[in-house]
């Protein structure tokens, strides 16, 4: 595991990416539901080529926190920089234009269309023609087509998922499901790219491989990847940096070494224990 | 020749629909052309082409962008009165450029309509398109209803009475408020009826099948999705729904210029709620299946005129029964057995010939 060290923000990367600008970097980021501070003063810096994760007990806010980084909730308190730029005034559809991308907790892929077309759809601003190209079927039509199937193809094989191009995404089994929503986010051509449980409802074995994959992703992309995940084997050995995160205030940051031998954090999964209440 | 045989199943599914169509009409052509078909099926023809491109084109709102829209007839009426006008004002022009002109006029307008529409419904979320469409199509029957148009020597006049409406000499009147338009040219025919259809056939299913469609589609499926991977949903939304209300349009052109007369009041919410029959019950996102119900749906009166009083009472049960029968899963299952079997056989003849 990479040395984490301070970098200008007061926060942490790995060494590699350090002195860099860092990709995402979130500044007393917070949301109120009516009162409610779901999210509250969340500051977090993510490496260019860094793997982060964000953990928690249920209903700290981890999925509340990929929703105000993708503009699914307009944060009410602070906001985040995205590659050095305020994405205050961006939209959803303008961030995945600026480079992040997403995977859902509860699977939302495109339910009746087809695996391929899914990718398609990911792949919507990367190769481009017009209406009037499309229905009057003129070459850009073809040349854009042809395009986007080759570069749909190469993607699928990240994960081995070429012959279920032509299956409905509904369809397939659930762990092909999360796949596939992870095809479909790297079809943007994201620079972060955030992961929300991709590892529920896999077994060990499929686990293992996801890891191999999330690894292999960050290294042929090169790209920031951060986490959400329950399943702490796979948080432990795949992420760089770790925050936790407990009734949405961040109680402790750091390598998985820091974090699995930090009180706070023990507490916050474990409770406390009596004797220590008593005392 | 290889490569012809791969093509995608999209592909495929569409060359079976335009093949459909094309085999239905030049049959039906040839059978009018016999006299075989009895006065009224013969004088439905046309309609049935507006109704199945009714169909086409509301589908691609209500099953291709998933947005319920009950108001499609407000579009076909003002495709069918802009029409109007437009050919009584180019009087003396041959038939067919007045008739291509009306046509382009038309769906321009109804497009219009469905931009005014579109701009700040499709923003929201939730059902507000199918109130505000329902609120339309009414709105567009009584502005038509009081509204007196007519040409003269010195162009084209409007006004809100027909008091109001003074014509210089030669002037004719177009459009004569609740009595609706009189002396229409009988511009439609048949064949123009199936140039339509093909036409909006390959508009819609072109566009299904493209970037701009799946962008749609992906709305359609889960908005919060489509918007993560970066499609603008307001931009998409409005691309289908303004075609759709161009093809509406188009669509009323065609009918109105069967009849000598038209009123506003055809175009009311009867209409746009038989147009979205035709398209839950020929499948929604399924244009085959539109195209085969709003023939069967406009057909089946017609041929039920035996049953005289009963007629609608029994057009009502065989709706039942189709919705029914359309969602059973053993009669699917059975269907699917049956044409299992017939492709099977085909199959198996290809790989003797070969």
């Amino acid at each position: 595991m990479s040395r984490m060290i301070p970098v200008p923000s007061n926060a942490i990367v790995p060494e590699r990416d350090a002195g860099k600008l860092p990709i995402l970097e979130a500044r007393h980021l917070g949301i109120e539901f009516g009162g409610l501070k779901a999210v509250d003063d969340f500051n977090l810096t993510v490496g260019r080529t860094e793997i982060a994760g964000l953990i928690g007990p249920n209903g700290a806010g981890k999925t509340t926190v990929f929703n105000l980084l993708t503009k699914v909730y307009q944060p009410t308190h602070g906001t985040t920089l995205l590659d050095g730029k305020d994405t205050h005034s961006m939209t959803t559809a303008q961030l995945s234009r600026a480079g992040v991308a997403r995977t859902f907790q509860n699977i939302r892929l495109f339910a009746n269309m087809s695996v391929e077309d899914n990718v398609k759809v990911g792949l919507h601003n990367r190769i481009e023609y017009n209406m009037w190209d499309g229905i009057l079927r003129l070459p850009k039509f073809w040349k854009s087509e042809r395009q986007m199937r080759e570069e749909t193809m190469e993607l699928l094989s990240i994960f081995d998922m070429q012959d279920l191009a032509e299956y409905k995404a509904g369809s397939l089994p659930y762990g092909a499901q999360r796949r596939l929503e992870i095809v479909r986010a790297l079809a943007t051509g994201p620079k972060l790219l955030l992961l929300d449980e991709p590892a529920a409802g896999m077994n060990p074995h499929e686990t293992a491989e996801l890891m191999e994959n999330i690894r292999k992703i960050r290294d042929t992309f090169q790209i920031a990847i951060m986490l959400i995940e329950h399943d702490m084997s796979l948080v432990m050995n795949v992420c760089e940096g770790i925050a936790v995160l407990n009734y949405g205030r961040i109680i402790a940051k750091g390598t998985p070494e820091e974090i699995q031998s930090n009180p706070i954090v023990i507490e916050a999964y474990l409770g406390k224990s009596k004797e220590e209440d008593n005392a | 020749m290889e490569k012809k045989l791969k093509l995608s199943a999209a592909a495929k599914s569409n060359t079976i629909t335009y093949s459909m169509v094309t085999v239905a009409f030049i049959l039906i052509y040839l059978l009018d052309m016999m006299d075989v078909l009895s006065n009224s099926l013969s004088g439905q023809l046309v309609p049935i082409c507006a109704y199945i491109v009714m169909a086409l084109s509301l589908n691609l709102t209500v099953g291709v962008l998933g947005e319920l829209s009950l108001g499609h007839a407000g579009f076909m009426s003002v495709g069918a009165f802009v029409g109007v006008v437009v050919a009584g004002c180019m009087d003396g022009s041959p038939d067919i450029l007045r008739f291509i002109v009306s046509m382009i006029v038309g769906g321009v307008f109804a497009g219009i309509a469905g931009l005014v529409i579109g701009v700040p419904v499709l923003r929201l979320r939730g059902d507000y398109l199918a109130i505000v469409t329902l609120a339309f199509g009414e709105i567009i029957k009584d502005i038509i209803n009081c509204l007196y148009v007519g040409v003269d020597a010195s162009g084209l006049k409007i006004a809100g009475s027909a008091e109001a409406l003074v014509l210089g000499e030669g002037g004719k009147v177009l459009i004569n408020g609740p009595i609706g338009a009189a002396n229409v040219p009988k511009l439609s025919s048949f064949f123009a009826g199936f140039i339509l259809i093909m036409l909006t056939l390959f508009v819609v299913l072109n566009l299904i099948n493209s970037r701009a469609g799946r962008a749609i589609m992906a709305l359609r499926d889960n908005r919060i999705a489509a918007e993560s991977v970066g499609i603008p949903v307001t931009k998409y939304k409005l691309m289908a729904f303004i075609t759709s209300a161009v093809l509406a349009g188009m669509a009323g052109v065609l009918f109105s210029m069967n009849f000598s007369t038209i009123v506003a009041s055809k175009f009311d919410f009867n209409q746009s709620i038989l147009v979205l029959m035709f398209v839950v019950l020929g499948g929604m996102g399924n244009m085959r299946g539109s195209i085969i119900a709003a023939t069967v749906l406009t057909v089946l009166p017609e041929l039920m005129r035996a049953f005289e009083d009963f007629r609608m009472l029994l057009y009502s049960v065989v709706l039942i029964l189709v919705m029914i029968g359309t969602n059973n899963a053993k009669l699917k299952a059975m269907i699917g057995k049956y044409t299992g079997k017939i492709t099977a056989v085909f199959k198996k003849r290809k790989g003797e010939t070969k």
